[in-house]
């Protein structure tokens, strides 16, 4: 089957559209899972830019997730800034970081790269317990209420909050798509199939990287700040190896280099670990379970592998 | 007139390999100039200098006057000397459109879907645009190499061994292709088989042990002595 633009965009809309109507059929407890499924989702749909089109491995992104969130959280904690502006800082601060990361850990590829970035985040990670008495180290801290107000909204009531996860998703996902159907997006793609042969069509390796790894910071940096406000905490727990692996497995589960695959990992997992946790205390051992079937069966996730039998089209 | 590309002492040795060991030499532009010589005379090792995928040890390379010796090779490309790879270098999982698409974008992305398929079109493989490009047949691939570099538009075009492993019939094509770019773009030639060389080549280098034992026309190298002695063993 041959899909046009046209049908391309109703897709990706139609699901935010979707989500959208989630709000009048599911239970409170059910609409704030999704909201922090969406956001979630948007730290994977950053890193699914720099791993799965521009082919980066990187094990650092919490890094930048727990940039965005810190720099939201304590800037509401500090100087009492609200959440419009705190997402912008996070926004900045997840970019400005990856972008710092990038100029020096690209000058590695491949494992070395997943090394150095992993080693950053660990740095991080130890920075933040350094400066407990004002990172609030492990324990985190809360978000006053007066800092969680969006235009005047209350994010700590569930519509509000819902919508206003599903507004950072819903920008995340169109940039996304934007940006992979234009000509930048055929130049990331390229790094990862052959980057010998970008270099001698012109194209330098290095500035590309960064560029996408940029990105990839500015939308894990988003979903560190909308976290913060939106559920009105910020810890160093978020700086953990953890957040840096389970963007990546989202993105495996739903599928690498796909736009929605982030979006579909992040649900598929969150649903898992629920499900598992109702089961047993050895919840991972149902996930890793889970994820070596998905190994052996659609080493593409989900969606690559739909893309491959059925649908050519899916961007 | 000046030469298009000149290098002076051009030198890269690996270990006690001299691969290409004090080279000069000039490229005119609009010339079809092939570079001949026994295997592991250095030939590709050389050309690789000139695109800047390795730099030399010693010697320097000018573009126009304009000294390029320590230019990285995106960079020498975006000046205009582009490389089709010796063994097959494309991207197997994109389709062939976004393949040349790429090499369109690299100047500009205005009209570039149009710019694609007239590339494309150049070397016949307009009705293959959707296909993925690792399911071209060989000789289709080699195509689609040339594609993406004459969508480069550029003024220098290294063709290494384009012809090997193609059928007669796609040969005779190819080189009718070849001489249809000058003398917009000046084309530099590693090539193994002679009757394609003394057919379209303008100017000849027999590089022999990393050095240059030879230049001139077809006519001149076809009748130099060392050359018969050292490579055509006639």
């Amino acid at each position: 089957m041959k899909m046009g633009a046209a049908g391309i965009w109703f897709v990706h809309l139609g699901l935010i559209a979707a989500l959208f109507g989630m709000q009048f059929l599911l239970s409170p407890y059910h609409i704030t899972n999704l909201a922090r499924i969406m956001v979630l989702a948007v730290f994977a749909m950053g890193y699914n830019l720099a791993f799965g089109y521009t082919g980066l491995l990187s094990l650092g992104h919490a890094l930048f997730f727990a940039a965005g969130m810190y720099a939201a959280g304590l800037s509401a904690q500090l100087w009492g800034v609200t959440a419009g502006p705190g997402l912008i800082l996070g926004i900045l601060a997840g970019g400005m970081l990856a972008a710092a990361v990038g100029l020096l850990a690209l000058r590695t590829a491949g494992v070395s790269f997943m090394i150095v970035t992993l080693m950053f985040a660990q740095a991080g990670y130890l920075t933040l317990l350094y400066f407990g008495a004002v990172t609030g180290g492990d324990e985190g801290f809360t978000l006053s209420p007066a800092s969680r107000s969006l235009l005047g909204y209350d994010l700590s009531t569930d519509t509000p909050r819902f919508l206003a996860a599903l507004a950072v998703f819903a920008v995340g996902l169109i940039l996304s798509l934007a940006i992979i159907r234009s000509p930048f997006g055929r130049t990331l793609v390229a790094m990862r199939e052959n980057e010998d042969r970008s270099r001698m069509l012109g194209y330098n390796p290095f500035t590309v990287k960064l560029a996408a790894l940029t990105l990839s910071g500015l939308y894990a940096g988003a979903a560190g700040a909308a976290w913060a406000v939106l559920f009105g905490y910020a810890g160093a727990s978020f700086a953990t190896i953890q957040y840096s692996i389970l963007p990546m497995l989202y993105v495996l589960l739903g599928g690498a280099g796909t736009i929605l695959g982030p979006f579909l990992g992040a649900l598929l997992m969150f649903v898992l670990i629920e499900i598992a946790t109702g089961l047993t205390s050895a919840y991972l051992f149902l996930v890793g379970a889970a994820l070596v079937a998905l190994v052996l069966f659609a080493p593409n996730g989900i969606l690559g592998t739909v893309r491959e039998r059925w649908a050519r089209w899916l961007p | 007139m000046a030469p298009l590309i000149e290098t002076q002492g051009l030198t890269l040795h690996f270990g006690g390999l001299r691969a290409v060991d004090g080279v000069d030499f000039i490229l005119r532009a609009g010339d079809i100039h092939a570079l001949i010589g026994p295997n592991g005379a250095g030939k590709t090792t050389f050309v690789s200098l000139l695109s800047g995928r390795r730099l030399p040890q010693s010697g320097t390379i000018r573009l126009d006057g304009a000294d390029i010796t320590r230019l990285p090779a995106h960079a020498r490309v975006r000046k205009g000397i582009a490389y089709t790879f010796q063994i097959t270098s494309i991207f197997p999982r994109l389709s062939v459109f976004d393949n040349v698409a790429l090499a369109v974008q690299s100047r500009g992305a205005k009209d570039l879907a149009a710019k694609t398929r007239a590339a494309l079109a150049r070397v016949g493989l307009q009705g293959l645009a959707d296909q993925e490009a690792q399911t071209l047949s060989y000789g289709h691939q080699r195509l689609l190499e040339l594609a993406m570099g004459l969508a480069l538009h550029p003024r220098v075009l290294i063709l290494d061994e384009p012809t090997q492993g193609l059928a007669a019939g796609e040969i005779d094509a190819f080189t009718a292709l070849v001489e249809s770019l000058v003398p917009e773009t000046t084309v530099l030639l590693i090539e193994h088989n002679m009757e394609v060389v003394m057919d379209i080549a303008t100017r000849i280098t027999v590089l022999n042990f990393g050095q240059v034992l030879a230049t001139g026309t077809p006519a001149e190298i076809r009748a130099n002595p060392a050359v018969q002695e050292a490579y055509l063993g006639a």
